[in-house]
């Protein structure tokens, strides 16, 4: 398919992701975003990469140590992770999850307090034990996201920023087009990868995606000293110390809300910050002091399993849809890699993702979000 | 694995957040003039009011330039906080009627954010105020609230800028007047509009030796009456000049010198040449806005339950276009100081750095990575100071952007060749004051909200390893991880 033209429609991990893998092996790209590369939830995450139940985990733990050097920018990835419990049922909870783990192959290493406390020193002794990933890691996704848009950039591809995508223009069974308000772009394939914007494109089809968006918060504090392991969670919040120190966490409830097909209309954080606040002060005790500068929210898309959807349609055959479903950012190096095999190859060369097929849901209940109280609150 | 769907998500946010403690008809947030005033109309037409006022704050945040500008230059005594609190009480009397005519009043209280349900959230109770002591923080509800949040300093930098003894006019005026806690001896101030003026009488006025005001355009900016003053002072106003850098030892400033070759020996330097209206609070309300050059930067458009007053509206407006007279300013600092001068101080940032789009020194700068700048990103579209933000760390520091955010967008204009106001305003956001994480805590978390709390979405099919789908362990991982979650 060198020399071909591919269109995507979304600059955000994970389409960008794929217009690099897709532009590694000489393929034309365009990717058009409709404001700036990484602008929703692929620059407003956790930066979390260790996605254990994924058919892409494998890709993505092979893939992450190597980015910085292929994609020629930093990604400030940082391997492994520590998940500390906090109370009876957590440590029980996690180790369960470790003897999983190693039951799979994953090394794990079970912590007492001590050794928590060596290697993630604003932990206290109000713990309970940890769990060590020694796989796994963490980005910062918004470092990442310019690094993949820029790697694209240098091997030839175009970036459309502030360019909503509007229509597809079909004819014999596939897409021709892609167009905008303004410009029209011919294509021999495309790639949706809109994140919440996903279901209304793919309506232009006739497809119906499950896909119900929902708004998640994060805040992040002023620089602590750095840890030797800066990929902290536990005590049910997700998170990682930066490479300048910043401890950035979320984790517990979200709001399920709806999305047009113009996007999120705003990303407001809530007072949630307050009981992020207070759980992190209890997982880091040593950090309860340090301040709290911002806060903020990002929206993202679950298919009713959680898992992504990553396939190539039928028809139109030369469209492959991409929703990472609340775990992309991590999953990026392989979910680009395996929409790349779609489009030049029509399958995975890598892993069975037969589980993140559409038709899997082919039987659902069209109440499926009222089933789940997936909806927005009236 | 068969789920049985209850039809609730308790994992979702709806109806388990605290709710706020208590519902006023009026919040006013800040206690100045105007504020003050605000809250005593409100309360003597039967309203209940609340006014609270950040005032007096720690000696810490003061060391992080909040609310102003301090530069280091504050005294010992704003340590001891019932002095400040006295301090304050002494010089604004109308607290005292303020209380008569039955306004609750909150001092050393921080509103740090406005929430309303809107696009994107409908799961506030109602409208509400984030407020913190030294002690807690807690949520007030209101049916209007008034900003009166004052204006802040716009710091300017040049080579030397980053060390004690640089700090704002606003922040040198509040040291003076209310707190008589001002350390320096011997200023400098840079600017000659009427804020420039005013603070070097001020100053004198109050023992504060003047060793001059220096001023970027041909001819002093001030009123005929404010500069007659002046004159009769002696103070001497170096035009057509700008600094070009401030000397120190570990105490701070020693000596500006400037663009014309004058060496002028000071402990402080007091840049004078803009406030900028205090809209922090309106972003996290995610509220209109608008830029306004004659009134000192972006102001609030004011809404059915948001009013502004005082400067925090925008400050007077006497024909004067701030914006222009500012950019003139940077301009000018541009030319004469290098590239390697730090813009952001929180997290050293230099211009070249933040033209360059490069990363922190704690990141390799590989070959395509430095081939990268700001011309380069503008292909892509225009500026946008969030992005930059991402990219350089200009603006996020602890101070939260409070020194460098308007001029990363000053920067910006000037290196796109676009009008100041085509650049977006950085997103202000929650907490708009930096505050612990144990003050900022909930410690009082709803049983709702903890029972239910999940790392995740607590969706129990999301985690399950695809090797395990289909096995006893699928149903054993659901037990142990989302009991609770579906029937
Ligand atoms: C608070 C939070 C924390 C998270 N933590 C983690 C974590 O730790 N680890 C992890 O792996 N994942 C995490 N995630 C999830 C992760 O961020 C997302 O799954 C991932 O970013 C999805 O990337 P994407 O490119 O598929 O979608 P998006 O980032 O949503 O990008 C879609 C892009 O498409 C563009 N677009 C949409 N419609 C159109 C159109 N019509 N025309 C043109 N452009 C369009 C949008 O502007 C957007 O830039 C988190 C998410 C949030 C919100």
């Amino acid at each position: 398919m060198s020399g071909s033209e591919v269109v995507i429609v979304g600059g955000g991990v994970t389409g960008l992701s794929a217009g690099w893998w897709l532009a590694r092996s000489g393929v034309k790209v365009t990717v058009l975003d409709k404001f700036i590369v990484g602008w929703e939830a692929s620059g407003r995450n956790g930066g979390g990469a260790s996605h254990y139940q994924s058919p892409l985990f494998d890709e993505e733990q092979r893939m992450w140590p190597q980015m910085d050097e292929l994609l020629g920018y930093p990604t400030e990835h940082q391997k492994e992770r520590i998940i500390i419990a906090m109370t009876e049922r957590q440590w029980e909870q996690y180790r369960f999850v470790a003897e999983r783990h190693h039951r799979l192959g994953h090394p794990v290493e079970v912590l007492d307090v001590k050794q928590v406390q060596e290697a993630v020193p604003l932990a206290g002794d109000n713990c309970f034990g940890g769990v060590h990933y020694k796989f796994g890691g963490h980005a910062n996704p918004q470092r990442s996201v310019q690094a993949y848009a820029w790697a694209l950039q240098d091997l030839g591809g175009t970036i459309e920023q502030h360019s909503p995508v509007t229509g597809f223009e079909t004819a014999g069974g596939k897409v021709t087009a892609v167009k905008t308000a303004t410009a029209t772009y011919g294509c021999d394939a495309v790639v949706v990868a809109a994140g919440p914007q996903i279901p209304q494109l793919m309506a232009q089809f006739g497809i119906d995606i499950p896909l119900a968006p929902a708004r998640a918060e994060m805040i992040i504090t002023e620089p602590a000293p750095m840890m030797p392991i800066g990929g902290v969670d536990g005590h049910k919040l997700y998170g990682r110390q930066t490479m300048r120190g910043n401890l950035a966490y979320g984790g517990g409830p979200h709001e399920w809300i709806d999305v047009d097909a113009t996007g999120p209309k705003d990303r407001p954080s809530t007072p949630l910050m307050r009981n992020l606040a207070s759980r992190l002060a209890e997982l880091l005790p040593k950090a309860a002091h340090l301040n709290i500068i911002r806060s903020w929210a990002g929206v993202i898309e679950n298919s009713p399993d959680g898992r992504p959807i990553i396939d190539r349609l039928t028809s139109p055959d030369n469209v492959v849809v991409a929703s990472m479903s609340g775990v992309g950012f991590g999953l990026s190096p392989a979910s680009g890699h395996a929409i790349r095999d779609l489009v030049i190859d029509g399958a995975c060369s890598f892993a069975d993702i037969d589980i993140l097929k559409l038709s899997r849901f082919d039987n659902l209940e069209s109440d499926w979000r009222e089933k789940r109280g997936w909806m927005p609150i009236s | 694995m068969e789920l049985n769907f209850t039809g609730t998500d308790i994992c979702a946010v709806n109806g388990t957040s605290s709710a706020p403690e208590a519902h006023y008809e009026l919040v006013v947030v800040g206690a100045g003039p105007s504020g003050v005033a605000a809250a005593i109309d409100a309360a003597k037409a039967g309203k209940k009011v609340l006014l609270v006022d950040e005032n007096p704050v720690s000696g810490a945040l003061m060391g992080n330039d909040v609310p102003l500008y301090f530069g280091g230059r504050m005294t010992a005594a704003t340590q001891n906080s019932e002095r400040m609190l006295e301090a304050i009480f002494m010089s604004m009397p109308e607290l005292e009627t303020a209380m008569e005519a039955g306004v609750e009043l909150l001092l050393g209280t921080t509103a740090w954010g406005v929430y309303r349900n809107g696009p994107g959230v409908a799961s506030l109770p109602e409208q509400v105020v984030g407020l913190a002591d030294s002690e807690r923080s807690w949520l007030i509800g209101f049916d209007h609230i008034t900003l009166a949040t004052g204006a802040r300093d716009l710091a300017m930098a040049f080579p030397g800028w980053n060390q004690p003894g640089v700090m704002g006019a606003a922040a040198l005026q509040m040291l003076l007047t209310r707190y008589d806690a001002f350390a320096g001896r011997r200023i400098l101030v840079l600017g000659s509009h009427d804020l420039a003026v005013e603070t070097a009488l001020l100053a004198q006025a109050r023992g504060v030796e003047v060793t001059g005001l220096v001023e970027v355009r041909g001819a002093p900016q001030a009123s005929a009456e404010l500069l007659a003053k002046l004159a009769e002072t002696g103070i001497p106003i170096h035009c057509g000049t700008a600094i070009t850098s401030a000397k120190g030892g570990i105490d701070g400033v020693e000596s500006a010198t400037l663009a014309n070759g004058q060496e002028i020996a000071c402990d402080t330097i007091c840049a004078a040449i803009g406030l900028v209206p205090s809209i922090e609070l309106v972003d996290t309300m995610h509220g209109a806005r608008t830029l306004n050059a004659a009134r000192g930067g972006y102001v609030p458009l004011g809404e059915a339950t948001v009013s502004a007053v005082g400067d925090c509206a925008g400050l007077a407006d006497n024909g004067f276009d701030h914006v222009a007279y500012r950019m003139e300013w940077m301009q000018a600092l541009t030319n004469i100081s290098a590239d390697d001068t730090v813009i952001c101080q929180c997290e050293e940032v230099t211009r070249a750095d933040l033209i360059g789009v490069q990363p922190p020194n704690y990141l390799s700068r590989p070959a395509p990575m430095c081939a990268r700048s700001l011309n380069t990103l503008l292909q892509d579209g225009p500026a946008n100071p969030d992005q930059i933000k991402r990219l350089t760390r200009a603006g996020m520091g602890v101070c939260q952007g409070r020194r460098c955010r308007d001029q990363v967008a000053m920067l910006l204009a000037l290196e796109a060749g676009k009008p100041f106001g085509t650049i977006p305003l950085a997103s202000h956001r929650a907490p708009v004051r930096p505050l612990p994480l144990k003050i900022m805590a909930d410690w009082n978390e709803p049983e709702a909200m903890s029972a239910a709390w999940d790392v995740w979405f607590g969706i129990p099919t999301q985690w399950v390893p695809v090797e395990d789908l289909g096995t006893q362990y699928e149903e054993d991982h659901r037990q142990m991880l989302y009991t609770g979650m579906y029937e």
